[in-house]
């Protein structure tokens, strides 16, 4: 496992290192991967001395194989599947990309029922193989009227596919262009005439149709090929080209979730397209988004403020009059108070006395049980939309950080580079609490047993790293939040706010002697118990107090990253080995309490 | 473009006129060429016999590549594909257009629809779609169920 971590904190910093191409990152590498390992020999460490380069690809129990394809490699691989085609088949490339598309690139059926019958196929897909009989560009005979312009003129440059249909070359043209750039058409274009199946082929289109429609249909053509193949799929990132290949069948998204990774940087799950989200698997999430979308808004306020008619469930609204209550939809009358039949309270209308009556009590009893399933489901989706909530003030904490590293800059000799652990350590923040999210979505459909027990201690620790490190970040940096002197007076001006930072020595009321943050300190106190706060006046260098704290920052850090880590490979082993027990209908979505 | 649009409904109307198919009418073709009205006959020994219905044609710059938007005004045929607010559930009139087809074809078209029906009634989902369809029929994704009638 360390080594392993070891390898991608290396791989995450080259990542990185792309975005900003510094001469000084090689060096820094080197000095940030020694800082790695003490993280990792403080969580259980393995050797280190692994080569780094050998492992790079070994994958971790949660994630899946995949490629990312640029359009390019794309074009190439039509290219070569055509070619094969062509090749045992005996045919034009055209007419091998036109069967293929027509049997959605499954190469193997095509062969298959091709051999069988070959004239069939053919005819289905609307391709003649016969070399002789392909589209003829003429001059118009005597006697020829096109169908589409009606112009009957001498000597009109004329075009017929296979099927014999003659049409002026100039309306073929627009008609294709209309096909292409309006309608968005390309693996099937048929003939102009009505009813004719014959397709119009790459080879003829090339010949008909301006540079500009062209480009256009083989864009379309390679977004079909995309679009066709059960391997590939678009990276859903906003302006990405990429394609990704991932081998993970449709049926077996309730094992595993596919979470891929674009060149472009957007990480997405490959099963149904949306933003990542493991460690819950994609049907999950869509009846988790289903019901937030139906549910969450008004629940808060339904819970509180109606009860159910006994009968037929519809929720009702008691907003004045005396406490007998007639359902508007099935006419039951019950009381409002005890909830039983009304017909019990005899002319007691005004108040009741009969909260022990046996239908009183099954009735609140449905009721309550009803209240405990929506608090339930309350109950994880408050934490799964805190979740995004803290993610969506990522950006303010982003923001914050970047003033704090400019500080550290201008107030220490540490450079651009040395600062960096501080962005790094909001991505890993922000890249758990996208995981933390979904690990309530993926609570709230587990039965409860000691699966789910397990599972819920290990999200509970992954929650504590969590919290631990934001509250660290969003800690005032000692002795360099303020104008850039080293003065303590200026440190009581703290950029990281938050409301969590410890006191600031200018106001600290205790006037604790001012000591600089020492070793001794361990990196596992919990931040913002009072430590005596750090300054700069101090015999020791603000370096020192930043080193240390880049070391708890780093601490915490790895430490998050293996909380993460071993989350998300439990619950993937558990997903393979089908450990966990849902307590949802897979098929309707609906959930058993 | 705006030439081939010109030159074939030109043609296309003098055809028309001269040689109208049985039960088919051009009531009027405005001067440019962009609105016609048909006016169709049910066909002898059909459901239809003895009704006349109004056809609106509408044609856009890009005909005959794009399809003409075809409806029914005032007194709609009652048939199953055809919606009581005039739009036609009919193939060519939408993905299966191709521009050989002429304004004649068409009207020959639905008229053999109108002829082959076995029974006068509406589409069964003719309240949900008159609900919400859009004002042309060519803004409705359609889905053509049988074509036996």
């Amino acid at each position: 496992m360390s080594a392993m971590d070891h390898d991608d904190d290396y791989m995450n910093e080259d990542d990185d290192g792309d975005d900003y191409t510094q001469d000084t990152q090689e060096s820094w590498m080197d000095q940030d991967d020694d800082d790695d390992e003490d993280v990792e020999e403080d969580f259980g460490a393995g050797d280190g001395f692994e080569p780094v380069v050998a492992d790079r690809d070994i994958k971790k129990g949660y994630q899946v194989e995949f490629e990312v394809h640029s359009i390019d490699d794309i074009v190439a691989f039509q290219t070569q599947e055509v070619a094969h085609v062509a090749g045992i088949l005996g045919c034009r490339p055209e007419h091998a990309a036109t069967l293929l598309r027509a049997f959605k690139w499954n190469k193997e059926r095509l062969i298959e029922r091709y051999m069988e019958n070959p004239e069939d196929v053919a005819n289905q897909a609307g391709v003649v193989m016969d070399a002789d009989k392909q589209a003829v560009f003429s001059k118009s005979a005597d006697g020829f009227e096109c169908q589409i312009c009606y112009t009957d003129d001498d000597d009109l440059d004329t075009v017929a596919l296979h099927c014999g249909h003659r049409f002026h070359t100039e309306c073929y043209a627009h008609y294709l262009q209309q096909k292409i750039c309006e309608e968005g058409e390309s693996r099937r274009i048929q003939c102009c005439q009505s009813k004719c199946t014959a397709i119009v082929d790459e080879a003829t289109i090339e010949k008909l149709v301006p540079p500009d429609v062209l480009t256009r249909y083989r864009m379309l053509l390679i977004r079909t090929y995309v679009d066709d193949s059960v391997h590939l799929k678009w990276c859903p990132g906003p302006d990405c080209e990429y394609a990704i290949k991932c081998h993970v069948p449709q049926n077996q998204l309730q094992e595993v979730v596919p979470t891929v990774r674009c060149k472009c940087g957007f990480t997405s799950c490959f099963g149904c397209g949306l933003d990542d989200h493991q460690p819950c698997i994609c049907i999950l999430v869509k009846f988790w988004l289903k019901k937030c979308a139906d549910d969450s808004e008004t629940a808060n306020w339904i819970s509180a403020n109606t009860k159910e008619c006994l009968k037929c469930q519809t929720t009702i609204e008691k907003n004045g009059g005396c406490n007998h209550m007639t359902c508007k939809k099935c006419k039951y009358e019950f009381c409002w108070v005890c909830a039983g039949p009304w017909s019990d309270h005899g002319t007691a209308w005004y108040s009741c006395n009969r909260w022990e009556e046996k239908a009183s009590v099954e009735a609140r009893d449905s009721q309550a049980r009803s209240r405990k399933a929506l608090e339930r489901y309350l109950h994880y989706y408050n934490r799964y939309a805190n979740h995004i909530q803290s993610a969506k003030l990522s950006s303010v904490l982003l923001q914050k950080t970047a003033a704090k590293m400019e500080a550290l800059q201008s107030t220490s000799t540490l450079s651009w580079i040395e600062v960096q652990f501080l962005r790094k350590a909001c991505d890993v923040l922000l890249e758990a609490r996208m995981t933390m999210k979904w690990t309530y979505a993926f609570a709230y459909f587990l039965k409860h047993d000691n699966m789910r027990d397990l599972f819920e201690d290990n999200q509970r620790d992954l929650e504590m790293a969590v919290e631990n490190l934001n509250e660290l970040l969003e800690r005032p940096i000692p002795g360099v939040e303020g104008t850039g002197t080293l003065s303590t007076q200026n440190s009581s001006m703290s950029l990281g706010g938050g409301g969590v930072g410890i006191p600031t020595t200018a106001s600290d009321p205790r006037g604790a002697p001012l000591s600089p943050l020492s070793k001794d300190i361990s990196s596992a106190s919990i931040p913002g118990t009072a430590t005596p706060p750090p300054a700069a006046g101090a015999a020791v260098s603000v370096e020192e107090g930043i080193r240390v704290l880049r070391q708890q920052v780093l601490d915490k850090m790895g430490y998050l990253k293996t909380r993460r880590e071993v989350l998300l490979t439990d619950t993937a082993q558990g997903l393979r080995e089908h450990r966990w027990m849902l307590n949802v209908d897979l098929k309707t979505g609906v959930v058993n309490e | 473009m705006s030439n081939i649009f010109t030159k074939r409904l030109t043609k296309e109307l003098r055809d028309l006129q001269a040689n109208p198919p049985a039960g088919i009418l051009i009531d009027k073709a405005d001067d440019d060429l962009k609105l016609w009205r048909v006016v169709m006959s049910g066909a002898e020994g059909t459901l239809y016999q003895g009704e006349q219905f109004k056809l609106q044609f509408k044609f856009s710059n890009n005909y005959p590549l794009e399809s003409p938007e075809v409806i029914f005004l005032d007194t709609v045929p009652i048939h199953p594909h055809i919606y009581s607010n005039g739009h036609i559930c009919l193939s060519i009139l939408y993905d299966q257009w191709s521009p050989a087809l002429t304004i004649s074809s068409v009207c020959l078209s639905i008229q053999s629809m109108l002829s082959s029906a076995t029974k006068k009634e509406r589409p069964p989902d003719n309240a949900m779609y008159i609900m919400t369809a859009k004002k042309s029929p060519k803004a409705t994704t359609w889905a053509f169920h049988d074509d036996k009638v």
